[in-house]
């Protein structure tokens, strides 16, 4: 007896997940989800962020009109960060270039700046930088500041009688960097822009099918009939659990194809990770749909959650860099986690053993937003 | 018109019903201007190093207190050996090793030259640079410190301005992008999926026999979501210059004016929407995929456009956030007037037409 | 004496200070087919989410096959059919799919179902439709099979919630025939409805006004009472005192 009820759940699992994977097949748009969203995120937002400084348009004013303003002139265009723009006229007039976004730095070089220079031992050079984007202009005043400095020690040594090598101890800094030696953006983004697909494939795709059904109301036929509440939310978690690990090999392929990134560490410790994340996005997902009625509820609840999950995530900006408050919320961010194991594990080859406080993380997640899942939902409204 | 504005009153009625959408759609915008003003930043504070000390003399134990007291480091290990580094780099403890070979002291004394090898992690390649940067400033500045410093004749000044933005605040740089999300989202996806679940639900039929034209009918839902867009401008504005101290560079009126123009780009992107799908899961994926994710890579607020590949720079000429984008910057930053945004402008003003003549052409042919 | 399998006595829903559901008392018998009949907004169909166990009850007491609705609201689930006023079939899956989706929830041994489902297709007529899609059927055969699914378990009672809403008269006459064909079987059928003419049909009906059960008999007697010659008199005459709802 005991063994013939146990059978019949399972035969209802059975009859619920056939019915998910027939309607998943038979709906073009969630095919296309899980196609051509990774395909295309993979693609497009690695080639995008590149965030090596280059290419910085400068617009040099040379008032003196001297071999040395023509010299220190050279310089900066020979230089593989600058791009001379234009030689301006007048301040006034670059200042208009760097308003249309045309210029981003302006280099004036002053009436008798090699005249001061010699005569007077110093001399002075403006630099005005379009400070917007705070980043690009610090360090391209910086990269000028470079030239500049170099310039100066050339005329100086053209100029100084004195032995130029007064012996001065001097501490050598060598530097290298690891597992990314020639700074391959690609190598960074991809992994990342990988863990964020299967964030975004599992919460929505969990969250929007169930509330569909609630839109058009088949799921009151499910809640009158004696299915059990785990099996109810069994039938929705594993085929979208199967989707997103789908996904997530999709991705590891185009990857490959376009990056030809694959994993240093081992497959298995992909995939064991995504396993278990993916429960837990499942289950944030399967959250979102308990306290929304419509599609387009879920979907706002699931891009507002997604939004600040994937910000404080570690993505884009590292999480030590957060102040104190947020870094604290990040410990329950499990895309936080992700991210960093996926990065860890393709760009490291970091080691199931040496992640596993991560994995107790994300197991302790999926168990967590399931149970408050399956807590939440009910099957009779109170 | 009396009809129309009935019409209107309604939606606005659906929309102010839903309670919990109305909270985040407010409460997204607020939300992601707090976390881009204060928890998100590029700077490098308090990064983990670790310490692999060969010589352990008097000066390298100087200069670990000298990295640990600075802001940017906080030493979390010293290890022992050259293996070590891997094991602790792989479980992503620390992100920078600082080595310091055997008898650094001594060399430094007698032969005036002693090494210190710096390794990154690198697998995320920014941070690597700016904390071996920061690394090389704390121990170049010991050692100015140790020996002095000469003053050096023939001096070249550096006269440096920051224009617009002096304090090199990233607000300057984000509020102008969450502008553009929190518009496209609502304006584009949220109004799409509004519309297409009557489609889907049948009750659009019910609307269309009423007296309204039906093109009228689909406008009618556009216009709470064109307030509520407008709403969340003005919101973002406000806690731009009183919580983040982002005053408002150039004219008000005409940032709002832009702004409106944008919304409506957006509101016809997904009346067009709209008008070709059938079901809401379309329409939001079509939103997603076609509308948020161009607005966040291509607006330029995330990813330097400059850097990007040739196609990609042309491809993101054809998105209008590129181009709203680069009107608030230049008006609420730059401090500039229409002169500078006419072309802008009117390249939105185009794309606007053109999305509404399409959505209007579509909807004739499947409504009437 | 029949068996009684749904008795309710003075079963109160609240929604916050608004009584959806006031202080309702009555039994049905096995084998009845039982009208619920009352305005839109009188409330029907709270209660009868409340029998189905779809909502919990504020006060008063019910049971359904026996089973109480406060706790019991699973084990009412396993004898019971429902077929609800939204159209509650997957419409991207086909007639047959549906069929035996609903009926493997309901845990009938495969086999059985097999052999039940194409007997139901072929006695609905269905045949040469049960491959294609249920969206893309009219309205009254998916109400058919609907309610073919909704007792494709043999369920003691079944709840239907306004099933022949918006068709034709002659797919409404097939629809009863269905109902009577149930009944015949000692399905008891409870079902709610707003055409009068359906209300000749029931065994017996009751009539809610403003939440509360205001006349509940068999129709003939029904209409002697209130001296109407028709159920639409008798439905008139209740309804004009009523406070909320449109009519």
């Amino acid at each position: 007896m005991a063994s013939a009820t146990g059978n019949k759940k399972m035969n209802n699992l059975f009859f619920l997940l056939q019915k998910e994977f027939r309607q998943i097949f038979r709906n073009p748009t969630i095919l296309r989800m899980i196609l051509i969203m990774p395909v295309l995120q993979l693609i497009l937002i690695p080639l995008a962020a590149d965030y090596e400084i280059k290419h910085i348009a400068i617009s040099v004013i040379d008032l003196d009109h001297s071999p040395y303003s023509k010299r220190l002139t050279q310089k900066i265009a020979a230089s593989d960060y600058f791009q001379l723009k234009e030689y301006g006229s007048s301040y006034q007039k670059s200042l208009e270039t760097v308003g249309d976004g045309k210029t981003d730095i302006i280099l004036t070089i002053p009436v008798n700046f090699e005249k001061d220079l010699i005569k007077e031992s110093k001399s002075k050079i403006h630099l005005a930088a379009d400070a917007v984007n705070g980043v690009r202009a610090g360090l391209g005043t910086a990269y000028a500041g470079q030239i500049i400095a170099a310039f100066n020690n050339e005329i100086r040594e053209e100029w100084v009688q004195f032995p130029r090598y007064v012996e001065m101890p001097q501490i050598e800094i060598t530097s290298a960097n690891w597992y990314n030696p020639h700074i391959n953006y690609y190598l960074f983004m991809v992994p990342g822009i990988l863990a964020i697909l299967v964030t975004m494939v599992g919460s929505f795709m969990a969250a929007l099918n169930i509330v569909a059904e609630k839109e058009v109301g088949t799921i009151e036929q499910l809640n009158v009939t004696p299915l059990k509440k785990w099996q109810f939310i069994l039938g929705k978690l594993i085929p979208f659990w199967v989707l997103g690990m789908a996904s997530i090999t999709i991705g590891m392929v185009v990857a490959f194809v376009i990056f030809r990134i694959i994993p240093v560490g081992s497959y298995f410790t992909v995939y064991a990770f995504s396993a278990v994340y993916l429960l837990g996005i499942l289950g944030i997902g399967l959250l979102v749909s308990t306290f929304s009625d419509t599609q387009q509820q879920a979907t706002l609840f699931a891009f507002f959650f997604m939004m600040i999950f994937i910000l404080l995530g570690g993505l884009y900006t590292p999480i030590e860099s957060m102040p104190e408050w947020s870094q604290w919320i990040t410990k329950f961010n499990p895309p936080a986690y992700f991210i960093r194991v996926i990065r860890a594990v393709f760009i490291k080859g970091s080691a199931f053993s040496d992640l596993l406080p991560d994995f107790y993380a994300m197991i302790a997640f999926a168990i967590g937003f399931n149970w408050l899942a399956i807590r939440n939902y009910s099957k009779r409204s109170a | 018109m009396k009809i129309f504005l009935s019409f209107v009153r309604k939606e606005f009625r659906h929309v102010i019903r839903d309670k919990r959408s109305l909270i985040i759609l407010v409460g997204l915008p607020v939300a992601m201007m707090l976390l881009f003003g204060f928890a998100l930043s590029s700077e490098v504070k308090n990064s983990n190093i670790a310490i692999l000390d060969n010589s352990r003399d008097e000066t390298t134990h100087t200069l670990i207190d000298r990295l640990d007291q600075s802001q940017y480091f906080s030493v979390k290990e010293i290890l022992h050996s050259e293996k070590e580094i891997e094991a602790i780099f792989k479980k992503g403890e620390v992100r920078l090793v600082v080595i310091f070979p055997a008898n650094f002291q001594e060399n430094l004394l007698h032969i005036q030259k002693a090494q210190v090898r710096l390794v990154g992690d690198a697998s995320d390649p920014n941070t690597s640079n700016i904390i071996i940067n920061y690394a090389s400033g704390v121990i170049r500045s010991y050692q100015d410190e140790l020996f002095g410093l000469q003053k050096m004749p023939y001096q070249i000044e550096l006269d440096t301005r920051m224009l617009y933005n002096p304090q090199l605040k990233s607000s300057y740089n984000f509020v102008p992008g969450v502008m553009t999300l929190i518009l496209m989202l609502l304006g584009a996806m949220m109004t799409s999926v509004a519309i297409v679940k009557e489609k889907e639900m049948g009750t659009m039929e019910i609307l269309l026999v009423s007296p309204m034209k039906p093109l009228m009918v689909v406008f009618s839902k556009a216009v709470p979501y064109l307030a509520l867009c407008f709403f969340d401008v003005i919101l973002i504005l406000i806690m731009a210059v009183y919580i983040l101290d982002m005053p408002i560079a150039g004219s008000l009126p005409l940032l709002l004016a832009e702004s409106l123009l944008f919304i409506l780009t957006t509101l016809s992107l997904g009346l067009l929407v709209s008008a070709i799908v059938d079901t809401q899961q379309v329409a939001m994926f079509i939103s997603l995929v076609g509308f948020l994710m161009p607005a966040l890579i291509f607006s330029g607020f995330m990813f330097p456009i400059e850097n990007m590949p040739i196609p990609m720079q042309v491809i993101s000429n054809i998105v209008p956030t590129k181009w709203y984008y680069s009107i608030v910057r230049a008006i609420m930053v730059k401090g500039l007037g229409f002169a500078f945004v006419y072309k802008q402008t009117l390249i939105l003003l185009g794309m606007t037409l053109l999305f509404l003549g399409l959505a209007v052409k579509k909807f004739k042919v499947r409504l009437e | 004496m029949t068996e009684t399998v749904i008795h309710t006595d003075k079963l109160t829903r609240k929604f916050g200070d608004f009584v959806a559901v006031d202080a309702i008392s009555f039994d049905v018998k096995a084998g009845e087919i039982f009208g619920f009949l009352g305005a839109n907004g009188a409330g029907k169909t709270t209660a009868m989410r409340i029998l189905c166990g779809l909502l919990s009850p504020t006060s008063g007491e019910a049971t359904v096959a026996g089973y109480d609705v406060y706790k019991q609201n699973e084990e009412i689930k396993k004898h019971i059919g429902y077929m609800s006023q939204k159209f509650s079939l997957y419409e991207n899956l086909t007639v047959k799919e549906n069929i035996r989706f609903f009926g493997g929830i309901y845990g009938i041994p495969r086999k059985e179902l097999l052999e039940k489902s194409n007997e139901l297709i072929e006695r609905l007529g269905l045949t040469s439709e049960a491959d294609k899609l249920v969206g893309s059927l009219p309205l009254g055969w998916k109400q058919k099979i609907s309610f073919s699914t909704a007792i494709l378990h043999e369920p003691k009672i079944v709840f239907l919630d306004e099933p022949t809403g918006g068709v034709d008269p002659i797919t409404r006459r097939q629809f009863w025939d269905m109902i009577y064909e149930a009944a015949d079987r000692g399905i008891t059928i409870f079902v709610t409805t707003h055409y009068m003419d359906e209300a000749e049909y029931c065994d017996r009906v009751s009539i809610m006004v403003d939440g509360a059960i205001a006349a509940l008999d068999k129709p003939s007697e029904m209409k002697k009472t209130f001296g109407a010659e028709d159920m639409n008199g008798v439905f008139l005459q209740l309804a004009r005192n009523a406070k909320r709802g449109e009519g």
